[in-house]
């Protein structure tokens, strides 16, 4: 592979996974104040508000990160795909550009009002300053995930005489069925990462014996929360993603699956490892049939497997899109057994003293992490040899005239400063979760920009 | 169609020098005027709950060229490749000092945190001014509309130029003394007592710097690119820009030897603001020119999108910015006033 190609590549997949670890967890935290100011605002009961205090601070260190490695996104466009980004920036730029004016602004603006303002505004005031920083962030998701649509699925444009591609329709670009579909399966998995990370930080208080009354509410809302967004992950959003997939980007399905060769009744590998050179899976443990009822709804039906196409449109990297796509699935099944049995407990009122439940939903907090970046892996691996699917190679988007040694540079750049930027925010969250929510209660005005003379 | 896309653009990106200007210039400044933690923390709560709001003027702005002229966004943000890349750095860096500083004590860590957001917001200032520049100057764009500048060659302005040569370093002198003063009245409106005093010293003193780069920038201008004045000769009107901005120096100057902050801080926003628009009014319908060639150079009309998509992009474009506005509007006023120690 051309040098350059591979840095550009390689410079765009660290910085989006990097940046995309923030936005999951602040989309779903998001939702989850919005919880929390919600039974605040209906019972009455303090608790709540300050455990969306105590939250709040989380999420303000979290979205900063967010912001920081969010912008880079937006420049790389440019910067490393300027080929794409001239063919297709009659298109892309639109939802880019949407997300900026329609999501950002109102995010920004309301954030200083949620994290500062609670002095100064009523508690329903407050609780609308919460929501629209949620409404905010999940409409940011929207735009970008109908970006990353058409990239896996174009709609609605035309080629004009200089090969760029323009739009053509304004809702046909924003209702893409690939995005409706991506944006739940997405939003869903950030809900987990979100209920994870809320009920994770409870066990722990819960294990040490601190802050226990918070600690309850963080175990409740996170499971609850977390069960039925777990289900929901396989079930419809998941589910239908794949029959999606099977349809539009078989080849893909097919290298997901580790399915070599077509078959009637296709079964689904559990385990195993792909060998490309020998075409088929070692170490296999399989379950007949099954693939075919998952995309076909019949267990005898014909899946194609990778035999059926030209190897120039197989995906680049198969084993890796194996793994991502299994350690995905994988991972949404562990979720849910434990989910479910935490919910379970939470309901015969078992929960708070079952130490090894506390304990695994302790340790279960950075797999949602796991998940979703296998998950964006698997989407953006999945759809190689292509930057926009049957239509334009990614060997035919990248910026021409930054050669190889000013891409590593850059790269380099980013992963020092990236280390930096993760050791930062590790230690700050620790912090804060060593001073707990109930030091968030008593100092609400510390370094409040929004008290004036 | 194509004239209101490049206005709005234009817009777009003044409304962000502007806005994020005094937010770089109280990072310029605030380890120069604020003596102690104290001091620290309310020039930095002076542009606390608005300069993130300001930075998305940068991504809009960005958003709104790249919607609009694709190629130009292609080509200008891979040939500049490297600046750009370093002004992301410098933005990380200000980001995480501004608003982590409150969540560690020590003084080890505050000066770090307060090293990061000075150093940045200096530099960023520097690499802005000097990003004018180029534009103004133009790159040796080749045949398909690309081209890729290193950081600097001979300083020379000549065929083969870098990102820095002598004609950018003025812009980029000049970016940072506007936005350094620019910072300063804005602090000087936002505190009270010492630090008021300070800055207003600050922007007093800086004034006879900022009239003398803004002349010999203007200089510098005209004599490495003769034809920036066509415009200004098919339409004499424009001439009023460089009075506009003569004005408002004068103003700038009035209003700070009577001590009326907000009078100097609008002067000094009214400075920002018709500079650009002459730069601006200058270039078009050029949006990138070429400095081997003019039959390269990127223009309004080769680098625009698709009709369908810029009419349609009009009315959600006009009517998101209303509702962005709007939220402008209500947060400034939260904030209005002076911030208590
Ligand atoms: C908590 C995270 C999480 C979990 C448990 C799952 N997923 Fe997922 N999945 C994602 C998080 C995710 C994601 C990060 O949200 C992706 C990447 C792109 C996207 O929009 O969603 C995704 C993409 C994605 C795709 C599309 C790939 C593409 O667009 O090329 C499919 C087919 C599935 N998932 C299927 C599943 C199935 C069948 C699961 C259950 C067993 C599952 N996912 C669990
Ligand atoms: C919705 C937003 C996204 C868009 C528009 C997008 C777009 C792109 C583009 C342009 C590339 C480079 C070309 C290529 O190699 O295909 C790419 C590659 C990649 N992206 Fe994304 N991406 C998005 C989100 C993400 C996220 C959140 C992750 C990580 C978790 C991610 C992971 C990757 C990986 C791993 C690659 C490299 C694939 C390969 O080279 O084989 N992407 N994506
Ligand atoms: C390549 C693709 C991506 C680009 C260009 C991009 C761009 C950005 C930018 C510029 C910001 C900072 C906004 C600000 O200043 O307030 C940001 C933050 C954000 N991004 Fe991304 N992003 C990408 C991938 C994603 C993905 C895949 C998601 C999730 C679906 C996402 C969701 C968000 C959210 C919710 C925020 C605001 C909250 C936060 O900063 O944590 N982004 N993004």
């Amino acid at each position: 592979m051309d040098s350059a190609l591979l840095i550009h590549r390689l410079h765009f997949a660290f910085t989006a996974t990097f940046h995309y670890l923030f936005p999951q967890l602040t989309m779903g935290l998001a939702l989850l104040i919005v919880v929390l100011k919600t039974l605040a605002l209906r019972t009455g009961n303090e608790i709540y508000n300050q455990s969306a205090r105590f939250w709040a601070k989380i999420f303000g260190i979290n979205f900063i990160l967010g912001v920081v490695t969010g912008i880079p996104m937006e420049f790389e466009f440019g910067t490393n795909w300027s080929h794409f980004a001239r063919v297709t920036g009659g298109v892309i730029g639109q939802p880019l550009v949407m997300e900026g004016v329609f999501s950002f602004f109102l995010e920004s603006a309301f954030l200083g009002l949620f994290l500062f303002g609670e002095k100064r505004l009523s508690p329903k005031g407050h609780w609308w300053a919460a929501f629209l920083v949620f409404f905010g962030s999940w409409l940011s998701g929207y735009f970008i995930i109908v970006t990353d649509a058409w990239m896996q699925h174009p709609v609605a444009f035309q080629r004009a005489a200089d090969g760029s591609f323009q739009v053509i329709s304004f809702w046909g670009l924003l209702l893409n069925p690939w995005a409706i579909l991506q944006y739940a399966h997405n939003m869903s998995g950030a809900v987990i990462t979100g209920a994870f990370v809320m009920a994770g930080v409870g066990a722990y208080y819960l294990l040490e014996g601190k802050f226990t009354d918070h600690a309850r509410v963080f175990v409740r809302v996170g499971v609850i929360a977390g069960f039925i967004f777990s289900a929901l992950q396989i079930f419809p959003t998941g589910d239908l993603h794949g029959k999606y997939m099977a349809r539009y980007q078989p080849v893909t399905t097919a290298a997901m699956e580790g399915l070599f060769k077509t078959e009637n009744g296709a079964p689904m590998v559990i385990l195993g490892q792909p060998d490309e050179e020998h075409q088929r899976i070692d170490n296999p443990l399989v379950v007949n049939k099954v693939l075919s009822f998952l995309i076909y709804g019949t267990s005898t039906a014909e899946v194609k497997g990778l035999n059926e196409f030209p190897k120039d449109q197989w995906p680049t990297n198969i084993p890796l899109l194996y793994y991502s796509y299994h350690i995905m699935a994988g991972l949404g099944t562990i979720f849910i057994a434990v989910m479910a049995a935490a919910a379970f407990l939470l309901w015969r009122k078992k929960l708070y003293e079952s130490r090894w439940l506390l304990w695994i939903i302790m340790l279960c907090l950075p797999l949602p992490y796991i998940a979703n970046t296998a998950g964006w892996m698997t989407a953006e691996i999945g759809r190689q040899p292509w930057l926009v699917y049957g239509l334009m190679r990614t060997s035919a988007g990248y910026s021409k005239y930054v050669h190889a040694g000013n891409g590593l540079f850059t790269l380099l750049g980013f992963m020092g400063l990236y280390t930096v930027l993760a050791i930062l925010f590790l230690v700050l969250v620790n912090r804060e979760i060593a001073h707990g929510p109930s030091a968030a209660t008593e100092n609400v005005n510390a370094g409040n920009p929004y008290t004036v003379a | 169609m194509l004239f209101i896309w490049f206005w709005l653009v234009a817009v777009m990106i003044t409304a962000y020098v502007v806005l994020d200007g005094f937010d770089l210039g109280a990072g310029i400044l605030h380890l120069f005027i604020a003596k102690t933690d104290q001091e620290r923390r309310i020039v930095i709560r002076t542009i606390g709950p608005v300069w993130d709001g300001n930075e998305v003027w940068l991504l809009a702005g960005g958003g709104t060229l790249y919607f609009a002229f694709p190629l130009l966004y292609a080509s200008g943000f891979s040939g500049f490749y490297l600046p750009l890349m370093i002004v992301l750095w410098l933005l990380i860096l200000r980001g995480i000092g501004i608003e982590l500083r409150m969540h560690l004590e020590g003084t080890v860590w505050r000066g770090f945190f307060d090293g990061c957001f000075a150093l940045s917001s200096i530099l960023l200032a520097i690499f802005y001014g000097a990003a004018l520049g180029n534009v103004v100057r133009g790159v040796p764009l080749n045949q398909e509309g690309y081209f890729f500048l290193p950081l600097w060659t001979n300083w020379r302005t000549g065929a083969d130029p870098g990102i820095l040569d002598w004609y950018t370093v003025i812009a980029g002198a000049l970016a940072l003394i506007a936005l350094t003063i620019h910072g300063a009245h804005y602090v000087a409106v936002k505190t009270s007592g010492d630090l008021n005093l300070r800055a207003r010293r600050v922007a007093s003193l800086l004034w006879p710097a900022l009239v003398l780069v803004t002349l010999v920038s203007l200089w510098a201008t005209l004599s490495i690119r003769p034809d920036a004045l066509t415009n200004y000769r098919k339409f004499p009107m424009l001439y009023v820009i460089p009075v506009a901005v003569a004005l408002s120096l004068i103003a700038m100057y009035l209003h700070r030897r009577r001590n009326q902050d907000k009078g100097a801080f609008l002067a000094s926003c009214a400075y920002l603001i018709f500079m650009l628009v002459g730069a601006a009014a200058a270039v078009y319908p050029n949006l990138l020119v070429s400095t081997t060639d003019p039959a390269l150079n990127i223009t309004v009309y080769n680098a625009a999108a698709g009709s369908y998509s810029l009419s349609y992009g009009l009315i959600w474009w006009i009517s998101g910015m209303l509702l962005a506005l709007g939220y402008f509007v209500f947060i400034y006023r939260m904030f209005r006033g002076k911030v208590a120690a």
